[in-house]
């Protein structure tokens, strides 16, 4: 089953790649952009039927490794 | 006086911070990331480079490695520990030290001579060195933006004397190369026995590598 994990900086942190993208887009001629964040996608094939598990497995990988929870957010998406 | 220099597939500071160790009489043992023994040291020391090149984030993987849960056990109990650059990213992925490092906020590797405040000298690191001196110290790093995990947890830091440095200019007035919380450079935890900052002092032992400044922080180790 695959699992996707989104993970991002939490609101309020600074996030210098999403300021950087910003500006890019403005030069481009990109108007009406309010805010850019960039993060990261990591995409998980998990060996369970169970989405609830499978979830919850994810969740439990985000704390302990693929998220910093001290500047990280996440999400976990199961894709059917 | 016994130091142990962890190394981990992608460390490249390893021996720089080895012959450091030795110019100012220590003896010194290589700890390769898959081994279990510390070897009995006064002194761990995790040097700079790019741990398990730096994947995930830096020095997520590391702490993964056989001789990180040697490193906390050791800390744990009290023996002192010094991470550079990518150490200081190792220990605070491993959680010997509060907070995380974030992109430089210019985004670039900023490699350079940066000037230092001392902030704080009551631990047995900056013991060697005045309170609001300036040394001169290089830093190499794409991620030292330092970030506290809240308000209260960087006033905490403040309180406790844990800022040990902070980056400044040459007369002292603060210069943040890369965006770090209130331009720190260096910190300790609350036992003060485990220390990271993103400089590298070991890059500093000789007035023909533009400054020495480094034998003093490195020596108070030493002395007794």
């Amino acid at each position: 089953m695959k699992v996707v994990a989104n993970i991002y900086l939490k609101n309020g942190v600074l996030d210098p790649q999403g300021k950087a993208v910003h500006h890019g887009l403005d030069s481009l001629g990109f108007e009406g952009v309010n805010d850019v964040r960039v993060g990261k996608q990591i995409v998980l094939d998990i060996d369970t039927d169970d989405e609830a598990k499978a979830k919850a497995e994810v969740e439990e990988m985000c704390e302990k490794l693929l998220a910093n929870v001290v500047i990280e957010n996440y999400e976990v998406e199961v894709k059917k | 006086m016994r130091v142990s220099v962890v190394v981990f597939p992608g460390t490249n500071c390893d021996r720089d911070t080895k012959w450091a160790f030795e110019e100012i009489g220590a003896n010194v043992e290589f700890i390769w990331h898959n081994e279990n023994d510390l070897k009995n040291p006064d002194l761990v020391v995790l040097p700079g480079g790019f741990s398990y090149g730096d994947y995930l984030r830096s020095g997520s993987i590391a702490r993964f490695s056989p001789v990180m849960k040697k490193v906390v056990e050791f800390a744990n109990k009290g023996g002192y520990v010094l991470g550079i650059c990518n150490g200081f990213q190792v220990l605070l992925e491993s959680h010997l030290l509060p907070g995380a490092m974030k992109r430089n906020e210019n985004l670039h590797f900023v490699s350079k001579h940066h000037h230092l405040k001392v902030v704080n000298n009551d631990n047995k690191f900056l013991r060697n060195l005045e309170v609001g001196e300036i040394v001169n110290i290089p830093i190499a790093h794409a991620e030292g933006n330092y970030t506290p995990q809240s308000e209260e947890a960087l006033k905490k830091l403040w309180d406790n004397g844990q800022i040990l440095l902070q980056y400044v200019d040459e007369n002292g007035h603060i210069s943040n190369p890369n965006g770090s919380a209130d331009s720190i450079a260096g910190i300790c935890n609350e036992n003060k026995n485990v220390f990271g900052l993103m400089p590298h002092p070991e890059r500093a032992m000789q007035s023909i590598l533009g400054s020495k400044d480094g034998v003093r922080m490195l020596t108070s180790f030493l002395d007794k």
